[in-house]
C-alpha cells in the first residue's frame, strides 16, 4: 500500500482541493518543492505558479496559484493560496489610496449632505406615518 | 365625497410603498442566499490559517514576532465594517452603539482610538463624530475580494509595527441566523492563539524558508486579512438578512395600514349615504 498525505488547498474566497495524495509539488520561494508523506514540518512562502497534486500514478491535478503559503506537517499539507498577485508596492499603493479616500471624503462635505438628505427623508416618512395614525384615530 | 377621495389617494400611495418594500424584500432574500454561500466558502481558509497560527504559537521559534507580543495600551486601532446602504433595520445602529460603548470605556482609561471604516454608513457616522479616521473604503458591492481590503489593513498593521497603536480590533455583525445578527468586537492584534486541538507536544519547530521573520510576517498579515475579510462577507450576509426582515415587516405594516384605512373609508362612505337618505326622508316628511 502506498503512503498518502492529506492535502488541503484553500483560497480566502473558496476551498479549492481537499483529499489524499501521494505527492505534492509546489512553487516555493526558493525553488519548487516536492512533498512526500511524512515530510518534516516546514513553512514557506509560495511564488505564483503551478501546484500539482499527484493522487495516484495516473491522476495528477494541476492548480494555478498566484502566491500564498505552504505549511507541512508530517500527515498534512496545507496550501493557502492568494486570490491575486501581491507585491509590497501594490499593498503600499492600496494603503495610500485608502488613506487618501478617508481624507478626501472628510474634506468633501457631500457625504454629510447625503446624510442630511437621508435624515430629512426619514423625518418626512415619520411625519407621514404619524399623520396616518392621526387620521386612523379620527376615523375610528 | 371629499373625505373619501383623500383616504383613497392615501391608500393608493401606501400600496405603492408596499410594492417597493415587497420587491426589496425579495431581492434581499435572493441576495442573502448568495452572500451566505460566500460567507461559508471563506470558512475553510480562516480555519486552516487559524490552525497554522496555533501550531506556530506552540512551536518554538527562535524569533518572536512583534504581532505576538503584548504591550501596554495607550492607543488602539479599530476597523469598523458596516454596510453601504441603509434600510436594513437596526443593523448598523446596533453596531455603532456597541462600538461607541467600547470607545467610551477606552476614553475613560485615557486610551485614544484610530478608526478605519469599511462602508459608507460607518464613514458617515464616525466622520460626523469627528473621530480620528485614518482610512476608509466603501462600495465594495456584493462580491468583495480579499485584495479590496488590503489597503486599510496595511494602514493598521504599519501603525502597529511602528508602535503608533498597541492593539487592533475589528467590529462587524456576526451572522447567527436569518433573524438574528449580533454585533461583535474581535481582537486582532496582538494575536491570541487558542488551544491546540491535537497533541503536538514536545520540542519542535518548523523549517522556515527563507527565514522565520519573513514567513511569520507574511503569514500573520494573511491571518489578519482573512479575519477581516471573513468579517466583511459575514457583515454582507447580515445586511441582506436584516434588510429582508425589515422589508418584510414594512410590507406587513403597510398591509395593516391599508386594511385600517379601507375600514375608515367604508365607514365614511356609509355615513355619507345614510346622511343623504335621512335628509331625503326628512325632506319628504316635511312636505
Amino acid at each position: 500500500m502506498t503512503m498518502t498525505v492529506h492535502v488541503d488547498i484553500v483560497s480566502a474566497e473558496k476551498e479549492i482541493f481537499s483529499g489524499l495524495a501521494e505527492m505534492v509539488f509546489a512553487p516555493a520561494e526558493l525553488g519548487e518543492v516536492g512533498i512526500s508523506p511524512r515530510h518534516a514540518p516546514l513553512i514557506t512562502k509560495l511564488k505564483p505558479g503551478e501546484v500539482r497534486v499527484q493522487v495516484n500514478d495516473k491522476e495528477v491535478y494541476p492548480f494555478y496559484v498566484s502566491g500564498g503559503m505552504l505549511e507541512i506537517q508530517p500527515h498534512l499539507v496545507t496550501i493557502l493560496a492568494d486570490t491575486a498577485i501581491r507585491a509590497k508596492d501594490i499593498d503600499e499603493a492600496a494603503a495610500i489610496q485608502a488613506k487618501a479616500r478617508a481624507e478626501e471624503a472628510l474634506a468633501d462635505k457631500s457625504g454629510k449632505i447625503d446624510f442630511a438628505v437621508a435624515q430629512a427623508q426619514l423625518q418626512e416618512a415619520v411625519m407621514q406615518l404619524r399623520s396616518v395614525d392621526r387620521l386612523r384615530k379620527r376615523g375610528g | 365625497m371629499a373625505v373619501g377621495k383623500e383616504i383613497r389617494s392615501k391608500i393608493a400611495s401606501i400600496k405603492n410603498t408596499q410594492k417597493i418594500t415587497r420587491a426589496m424584500e425579495m431581492v434581499a432574500a435572493s441576495k442573502m442566499r448568495k452572500t451566505k454561500d460566500r460567507m461559508l466558502a471563506t470558512r475553510p481558509y480562516s480555519k486552516k490559517i487559524g490552525q497554522i497560527i496555533k501550531h506556530l504559537a506552540h512551536a518554538n521559534p527562535e524569533y518572536k514576532h512583534s504581532f505576538l507580543i503584548e504591550r501596554p495600551v495607550k492607543r488602539v486601532g479599530i476597523i469598523v465594517i458596516s454596510s453601504d446602504r441603509g434600510l436594513c433595520g437596526g443593523l448598523n445602529s446596533n453596531l455603532f452603539r456597541k462600538t461607541l460603548t467600547q470607545m467610551m470605556q477606552w476614553d475613560k482609561a485615557n486610551i485614544e482610538v484610530d478608526i478605519c471604516t469599511v462602508g459608507t454608513k460607518a464613514f458617515g457616522f464616525f466622520g460626523n463624530l469627528k473621530a480620528n479616521l485614518v482610512g476608509h473604503i466603501s462600495k465594495l458591492g456584493d462580491t468583495p475580494h480579499q485584495h479590496d481590503i488590503i489597503g486599510i489593513i496595511k494602514i493598521m498593521l504599519d501603525a502597529y509595527a511602528q508602535g503608533r497603536i498597541d492593539e487592533l480590533y475589528v467590529v462587524n455583525n456576526e451572522f447567527v441566523n436569518t433573524m438574528t445578527q449580533r454585533p461583535t468586537i474581535e481582537k486582532l492584534l496582538p494575536v491570541v492563539a487558542g488551544e491546540l486541538d491535537e497533541n503536538l507536544s514536545g520540542h519542535w519547530d518548523y523549517i522556515y524558508e527563507p527565514d522565520a521573520k519573513e514567513v511569520l510576517d507574511h503569514l500573520l498579515t494573511r491571518y489578519i486579512e482573512s479575519i477581516v475579510y471573513q468579517g466583511l462577507v459575514e457583515n454582507n450576509a447580515c445586511e441582506q438578512a436584516a434588510r429582508m426582515v425589515a422589508m418584510k415587516s414594512a410590507s406587513d405594516n403597510a398591509g395593516n395600514i391599508i386594511s385600517e384605512l379601507q375600514l375608515v373609508y367604508n365607514k365614511a362612505r356609509q355615513a355619507a349615504i345614510t346622511q343623504e337618505i335621512s335628509e331625503i326622508v326628512a325632506g319628504a316628511a316635511a312636505v
